[in-house]
């Protein structure tokens, strides 16, 4: 290691009342190299990172950067010194442009504003050079997840930074959009910048990061070069033990058909044809993927299948009964749980708490309510077993629900909607943002509630978690279901060409009646 | 050595008394801070009444204390109290559920309308009946004129706040009108309606003072909807509309019927609000029935952070305010634009207060 390291935290402490986020964490960052760090779901990363780039204030300990110490009380001052991050969630007003977004909050705002000729180019520029395909007016709520993500790493760019901090950049995107940042960051390592990003995927981390920290309790673990290890040993490092790659499981035994989709078709925010007549059939006991590079329909079929999108023309038939366009309540009713794409849009209320975001559905129901008032004994009983049961790190079931690291979050939506007893699981991007110890056991619940009956539909983006859990798997693409494969990966190539919406003679005709 | 303290502190207090902790220094922080708010505004406004020539400090306090004099000015002040805080803790329930209820003063004029119709051409009802009739006339006009709101918000996605102002107008305008023409006492050479009948009038509390049991309806309602809010289902559902109304469509709540029952809440209180200041205070119905209050119910909501309990208090506050301003008018020579301008501190550095206490929260 060198004498004089780029960037130095030592020793550095942050409490949140009773929770200890931050417990005397030390990590030395390099100039010019791109640094993973890994570490189970509220092991402290975030917060960690928060703390360089000024969001949060650490209690105790010194960050030396440039071999000076420093302090930033806000996420500008540390803009200043060119440190810049991407946070896990975006931080963009949606009704604004590109531009207006990346000029907001800047003390020269108004000087600003009178040269976005100037902000247009820069951005056009800043665009092209690292081919990131950013639109300085276009509407963030135009913008697909993708690009939203492309555009928040934009705006770090835009100010000037030498220090990037990307926190769990992939966990929302396709393979393929993948790809491109993981070819981003090496032009931007060329560039003479620092990267560091925290990841779920071991895969991606394996394959761009000169070296990886773990961190675990709020401490860092291990520090290592990408050489001397692999996958299955950073797996050890993060959760202790071994984690199987591979799901023990046995061969599904569908039983009746639970969720029947005739024909459906259901424009999407925008007004164009989303989904363009898919059939497909869910049997209990068996688990369908649905795979697809996103933005193929995926989204609009899900919203449409739960009540939140107006069907056009179709039918969906739940255990017998027609739910076409019945309303989310009525739904919901009918046994049907959604563990939705965006959980911040609609999986979760950020300011309430995990009692209450756990009775979300039933909070009129008993045991929660009697006589029209919630009874918050069976509330805090019940959130408290899901909070045990799912290992969801946090302080107690009062604890405001955006205060819980992201994966925690997603434990909680994941535990709410098997625990609610559906005879069918609407399930978009299972695995959003969660480590692979709880990945695993999130899969392993998954294979559970199939075993006992349940009719699930799982529609990702990741290949291997289709792989690892489905009975079959449909491919969608442009709106439309182009066929069917077992879930056998020497397959993968024919998946690759349907995904890229070209038919292959060897494909199985969809199952639909 | 501080470490050690620290150590030591966290063993000898087990959880529960750290959750006790909690929630104290929560309550503690939420109550200091609108209480902090009001006094550095009225440090400010004693610094610049002492700019414009007066003693600010004793201006100040006669503006507080002033009217603190006997039981018969603390009567008066409850009775300024009593629609400000049936207004504020309604606008509660109404802003939890992100609805900009801006109308409170028309809800309350045409509350105060229905209440004179009921007041005035019914006959020979014993009080029993006559005068709860008079108060349900009241809120169910105040509901309806919000509900007209809220319809249009619903089926045409009108913005509230456009509506409830315009409807504001409305409501002003028509009572003129009303008190001029229709309603209009012919034996009287002002515009004012008939008197209501006796047994329309809000009971007193005291017989020889004009304090009425509007007061206790007040209190009453703001504990039981801040229990609504709290801890009943459909307060929840409101809450949740209020804050991520994708969730609460996602989770099966009917979004639109909890944006009219929140609505209509609100327009209810306000609506009451003007019956028992027709049938409570001055038992006729007149032009400027009020002076203002639909406007100070929304400071007073805001500065109970859009907590109905919390709702009585700084409707007491903002009561106290304003009479200290008229017995500022009557004793000193004070100008009412500066204690407006004062008024207006109070409002401003409630709001900063508060974006300082939601910065402590994240911080902590
Ligand atoms: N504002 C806050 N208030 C209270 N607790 C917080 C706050 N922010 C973070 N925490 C807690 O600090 C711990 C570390 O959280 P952090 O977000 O850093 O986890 P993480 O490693 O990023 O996890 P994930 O992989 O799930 O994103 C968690 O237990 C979390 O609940
Ligand atoms: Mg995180």
């Amino acid at each position: 290691m060198s004498a004089k390291p780029f960037l130095r935290i030592d020793n550095i402490r942050k409490r949140f009342g009773p929770i200890v986020a931050s417990d005397g964490v030390s990590l030395e960052i390099e100039e010019g190299e791109i640094h993973a760090l890994l570490g189970e779901n509220g092991a402290g990363k975030s917060v960690l990172m928060s703390m360089i780039c000024g969001m949060v204030r650490p209690d105790e300990g010194e960050i030396i950067y440039r071999g000076q110490s420093v302090r930033f009380n806000s996420p500008r001052e540390a803009i200043r010194q060119r440190i810049g991050m991407v946070h896990q969630h975006f931080m963009l007003v949606p009704n604004l442009t590109v531009a207006e977004n990346y000029i907001l909050g800047q003390g020269s705002a108004l000087k600003v504003i009178n040269d976005m000729d100037k902000v247009d180019a820069k951005i056009r520029e800043l665009s092209d050079r690292y081919a990131l395909d950013v639109r300085p007016d276009a509407i963030i709520e135009d913008l697909s997840v993708g690009e939203q993500q492309r555009v928040e790493i934009l705006k770090v760019l835009f100010h000037g930074i030498d220090l990037l901090i990307l926190d769990e950049p992939t966990a929302v995107l396709t393979p393929q959009e993948t790809d491109r940042l993981l070819a981003l960051m090496g032009d931007l390592v060329k560039d003479g910048k620092t990267v560091v990003f925290i990841s779920h995927k071991l895969d991606e981390v394996m394959r761009v990061s000169n070296r990886i920290s773990v961190m675990r309790d709020g401490r860092v673990v291990h520090t290592v070069n990408v050489g001397e290890t692999d996958a299955r040993g950073l797996a050890r490092m993060m959760v202790g033990r071994d984690v199987g790659m591979e799901l023990p499981r046995s061969p599904s035994a569908p039983g009746p058909l639970v969720l029947s989709v005739d024909n459906l078709t259901c424009r999407g925010e925008t007004g164009l044809p989303a989904v363009r007549g898919v059939s497909l059939d869910v049997r209990a006991g068996e688990i369908v993927g649905i795979a697809g590079v996103s933005g193929n329909g995926q989204t609009e079929l899900s919203l449409a299948l739960s009540g939140l999108l107006p069907v056009d023309t179709g039918r969906v038939v739940l255990n017998g009964k027609d739910i076409t366009g019945l309303g989310p309540a009525r739904i919901n009713a009918s046994g049907f749980s959604h563990i939705p794409e965006d959980r911040h849009k609609h999986g979760i209320v950020m300011s309430l708490s995990l009692g209450e975001n756990t009775i979300l559905q039933r909070y009129d129901q008993p045991p929660f309510a009697a006589r029209g008032m919630l009874n918050r004994r069976a509330i805090g009983e019940h959130t408290r077993d899901l909070i045990k049961r799912f290992r969801i790190k946090s302080r107690d079931e009062n604890q405001r629900i955006g205060d819980l690291s992201g994966g925690n979050q997603q434990k909680l939506v994941v535990a709410r909607e098997l625990a609610r007893n559906p005879d069918f699981i609407l399930v978009n991007q299972l695995a959003r943002g969660i480590d692979i110890g709880a990945m695993e056991f999130v899969m392993e619940e998954m294979l559970k509630q199939r075993d006992s009956g349940k009719a699930i539909l799982l529609i990702s983006t990741e290949l291997e978690e289709l792989f690892a859990i489905c009975d079959r798997i449909l491919v969608m693409c442009h709106g439309e279901i182009l066929g069917e494969l077992p879930p056998e990966r020497t397959r993968l190539d024919e998946l690759g060409l349907l995904m890229a919406g070209k038919r292959a003679d060897v494909v199985q005709p969809p199952l639909a009646s | 050595m501080e470490q050690v303290n620290q150590g030591v502190r966290e063993n000898v207090y087990p959880q529960a008394a750290q959750a006790l902790y909690r929630t104290l220094s929560q309550a503690a922080i939420s109550a200091v801070t609108p209480i902090a708010a009001v006094l550095v505004a009225l440090a400010f406004g004693a610094t610049l009444l002492w700019l414009n020539g007066f003693d600010g400090t004793d201006v100040v306090t006669v503006m507080i204390f002033g009217s603190f004099q006997d039981t018969r000015s603390v009567a008066e002040i409850l009775l300024k109290a009593t629609p400000l805080i049936l207004i504020g803790a309604g606008l509660c329930v109404a802003f939890r559920c992100s609805i900009w209820n801006i109308g409170a003063e028309g809800q309350l004029y045409v509350g105060a309308i229905a209440a004179t119709f009921v007041g005035t051409s019914i006959d020979g009802l014993s009080v029993w009946v006559h005068a709860p009739l008079v108060m349900l006339a009241g809120a169910l006009a105040g509901a309806a004129w919000a509900g007209i709101a809220g319809y249009l918000k619903v089926r045409f996605q009108a913005s509230e706040i456009v509506t409830t102002i315009m409807l504001n107008y409305i409501a002003i305008i028509l009572t003129s009108y009303l008190v001029t023409g229709p309603m209009k006492d012919a034996s009287a050479a002002y515009p004012q309606s008939a008197r209501l009948v006796r047994e329309a009038w809000t009971p007193r509390i005291v017989s020889d003072m004009r304090l009425h049991i509007g007061i206790l309806v007040a209190v009453v309602l703001a504990v039981a909807l801040y229990i609504f809010l709290q801890r009943s289902s459909r307060g929840f559902a409101l809450r949740v509309v209020g804050l991520n109304p994708h969730a609460a469509r996602y989770a099966g709540m009917d979004v639109r019927r909890n944006v009219m029952i929140a609505i209509c809440i609100s327009g209810a209180l306000a609506g009451l609000a003007g019956a028992f200041e027709v049938a409570g205070v001055t038992h006729r119905l007149y032009q400027n029935i009020s002076p203002g209050y639909g406007f100070e119910g929304i400071a007073v909501a805001l500065l109970a952070n859009n907590n109905p309990l919390a709702a009585i208090i700084s409707g007491g506050l903002f009561a106290t305010l304003r009479s200290g301003s008229e017995v500022l008018q009557i004793t000193s020579q004070v100008p009412q634009v500066l204690v407006l301008v004062i008024q207006g501190m109070v409002i401003l550095s409630v709001v900063a207060f508060a974006k300082f206490r939601d910065k402590f929260r994240f911080v902590a």
